[in-house]
């Protein structure tokens, strides 16, 4: 096992830069998802990391040791593919045993290995059947047996959840989190969706463009995003825009905004302050402010989605829609049309440059 | 369950008679009934257009029999069959697969109208233009003088080697053809996720891409096979004297010797015994695909 090192990883096609100066630390044994939105250049870092592409410029390291130019069968790691790729000329078992025994292993060893593997995935009974008897839930469980089995430094894998439909895709993520946990390998997960980045990965890297935008823990990207994209495409956000203050923005028609968390400016640049929906508390009348919502606006309610157990609340203010949602603890009840106010506090206000 | 099927399958067919109809017109008119016609032939002793007396009879079958000359010529036509088929592997596999894996676009097109070529260029010219190059002081002859430091004679025309170099010229296309099909089918990934495992690419070629272009292979092993065979005209203009096989023999029945019966029935076993050779063939071929 092994982390791998990315530093200033650069790759272009033709004019178009797929990845420019990428540079991730995935640490070892850690699970690291990579999102971004579709070209972002997810793929490209994936290929780079496996050796199936090479990049222009910049260093790969697994374990320490540089890899940029090792080609991809000896570089010791195991991918997994959106669309399984699994060998259709062979059985279950076949494609798992496929990469011990092109090593040369003892067929006893194999075999013994083959089930561990199978077992792990839990098809410890399929073995031999061929692929195209399998769902696509168990195909991925085979392909992930396969890529495991030879014991890789890194396990790679590309939007491998992304053929499933959603409450498999659920099932999937336990499951593989649980193999990860298991056998302790260093990950690095390329998804679309946010949420699965969210709760499956200790750290995720979010990639704009080729440029990687921000990284770090899900918590620490949620709750203090550095670009008003790294705030919206992580979860739902409100971004509203003026000029700062030191201390938070003052909006176009004079409202001050006072926030806590996120960078700091110099007084009279543009400015963002991004605050999510569910941070935001709404009511029909303005009470008592305190310290814990000292950020106050006031608008119209223009519509309410009712999902069960939260509802969603448009509210207009000044020309801009408000995303407010609140669990459904049977308090709220503002009818569509209803002037509101809205309360958040500074510590859920994140200061980010305006662009 | 089943019957569900059955009736699905059955008004699928009637759907499909209306398209299959010109298919099956054009082969009885342009295929069965001469077809018909030359296995009557087969069994008369005189043609009937001749105007001379004729009677049913087997002795056009007892002549393959009963002269070991056949016999021979028909062992070493499928020898022929066989090593063209096997040269046709050996050149055209590698072809389809530069051309399905690795080429892309602009080069991939251009190649693909190289290798094809030879399909769309008249047979006889074709030939003869080998005939050129393969005779003494012709093309290639001439140019390997002319590199070389020392002198060699190259004369492979009239010559089992030119026979065979003709007959791979205009056979390979269909390996070619038949093997980028099922390669261009393998999803790139698959390639890539065996590499991934560490495999080397002749490991890769071995144990997954070969198995599964096996039925390209064996499609075009077998458009290949039949028709070399039976082939005559490559035989007669570069083999010579050395080119008379059991297809050469047939043709003289048919445009020398006016002997049609005979060479219809030696049509029909050579058919017979080629028909037997792919049938004990396809469970072979069929367990390795
Ligand atoms: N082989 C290639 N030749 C030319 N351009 C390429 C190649 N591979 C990728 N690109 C380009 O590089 C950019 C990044 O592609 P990449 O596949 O890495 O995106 P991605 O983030 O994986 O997107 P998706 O979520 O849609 O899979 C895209 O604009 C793509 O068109
Ligand atoms: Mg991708």
């Amino acid at each position: 096992m092994a982390g791998v090192q990315v530093s200033n990883l650069s790759r272009s096609f033709g004019a178009h830069k797929a990845l420019d100066d990428v540079s991730i630390d995935f640490a070892d044994g850690g699970f690291y998802a990579l999102l971004g939105p579709s070209g972002s250049g997810k793929t490209t870092l994936l290929r780079q990391i496996a050796g199936f592409d090479f990049p222009d410029s910049g260093r790969i390291a697994i374990g320490g040791e540089s890899v940029e130019r090792v080609p991809v069968e000896k570089r010791r790691i195991g991918m997994v593919f959106q669309n399984y790729a699994l060998f259709p000329n062979m059985s279950v078992a076949d494609n798992v045993a496929f990469g011990l025994s092109v090593r040369g292993e003892a067929k006893a060893t194999i075999a013994s290995e083959v089930q561990r593997a199978l077992d792990l995935v839990q098809l410890g009974q399929l073995g031999g059947r061929r692929p195209h008897q399998l769902s696509g839930g168990q195909r991925q469980r085979v392909a992930l047996a396969r890529a495991i089995v030879t014991k890789p430094r890194v396990l790679l894998l590309d939007e491998p959840l992304g053929a499933l439909d959603k409450a498999l895709r659920i099932d999937m993520q336990i499951e593989l989190k649980r193999i990860q946990r298991e056998i302790g390998i260093t990950t690095i997960f390329v998804t679309h969706d946010q949420e699965e980045a969210l709760t499956m990965s200790d750290r995720i890297g979010i990639l704009r463009g080729g440029r990687l935008v921000q990284e770090g823990p899900p918590e620490d990207i949620y709750d203090r995003p550095k670009s008003e994209f790294a705030a919206t495409f992580l979860g739902d956000a409100n971004i509203l825009r003026g000029e700062t203050t030191g201390t938070g923005i003052r909006l176009a028609d004079g409202t001050a905004i006072a926030a806590k968390a996120g960078a700091s400016f110099a007084a009279g640049t543009k400015a963002s302050c991004a605050v999510r929906p569910e941070r935001i508390r709404i009511a029909a009348d303005s009470g008592s402010p305190d310290h814990l919502n000292g950020n106050v606006l006031k608008g119209q309610v223009s519509k309410r989605i009712f999902a069960g157990n939260n509802s969603t609340y448009f509210v207009d203010r000044d020309g801009q829609t408000i995303k407010v949602i609140v669990q459904n603890t049977g308090m709220e009840k503002l009818a569509e049309g209803q002037e509101v106010v809205l309360r958040w506090s500074p510590e859920s206000t994140v200061l980010i440059a305006g662009n | 369950m089943a019957g569900q099927v059955a009736t699905g399958s059955r008004s699928g067919l009637r759907s499909a008679l209306p398209l299959l109809l010109p298919a099956y017109l054009w082969l009885t008119v342009a295929i069965f009934l001469p077809l018909s016609a030359m296995v009557f032939f087969s069994f008369m002793t005189e043609l009937p257009l001749s105007g001379k007396a004729w009677f049913f009879t087997l002795e056009n079958y007892a002549t393959f029999f009963s002269q070991g000359l056949y016999l021979t010529l028909l062992l070493a036509s499928l020898r022929l069959g066989l090593e063209v088929t096997l040269w046709c592997v050996v050149i055209g596999y590698p072809a389809a697969y530069v051309l399905a894996k690795v080429l892309k676009g602009r080069s991939r097109e251009a190649i693909f109208l190289l290798v094809i070529l030879p399909f769309w260029s008249n047979g006889l010219v074709r030939i003869f233009s080998w005939a050129m190059v393969l005779r003494e002081g012709g093309i290639l002859d001439t140019a390997l003088n002319a590199v070389l430091p020392f002198k060699i004679n190259i004369d492979l025309m009239y010559s089992y080697p030119a026979v065979i170099i003709g007959l791979v010229h205009s056979y390979v296309p269909y390996m070619v053809l038949t093997c980028y099909l099922t390669l261009q089918a393998i999803d790139d990934s698959l390639i890539e996720a065996g590499r991934s495992l560490g495999a080397s690419r002749l490991q890769m070629l071995k144990r997954v891409i070969i198995p599964l272009s096996m039925p390209g292979l064996v499609a075009g092993a077998a458009l290949i096979f039949v028709p070399v065979v039976g082939s005559f005209m490559e035989p007669r203009i570069l083999g010579g004297r050395t080119g008379t096989f059991y297809g050469t023999v047939i043709e003289d029945q048919f445009v020398a010797v006016f002997n049609w019966p005979l060479g219809a029935a030696l049509s029909f076993i050579l058919l017979a015994v080629v028909l037997v050779i792919l049938a004990l063939a396809s469970p072979v071929l069929k367990r390795a695909a």
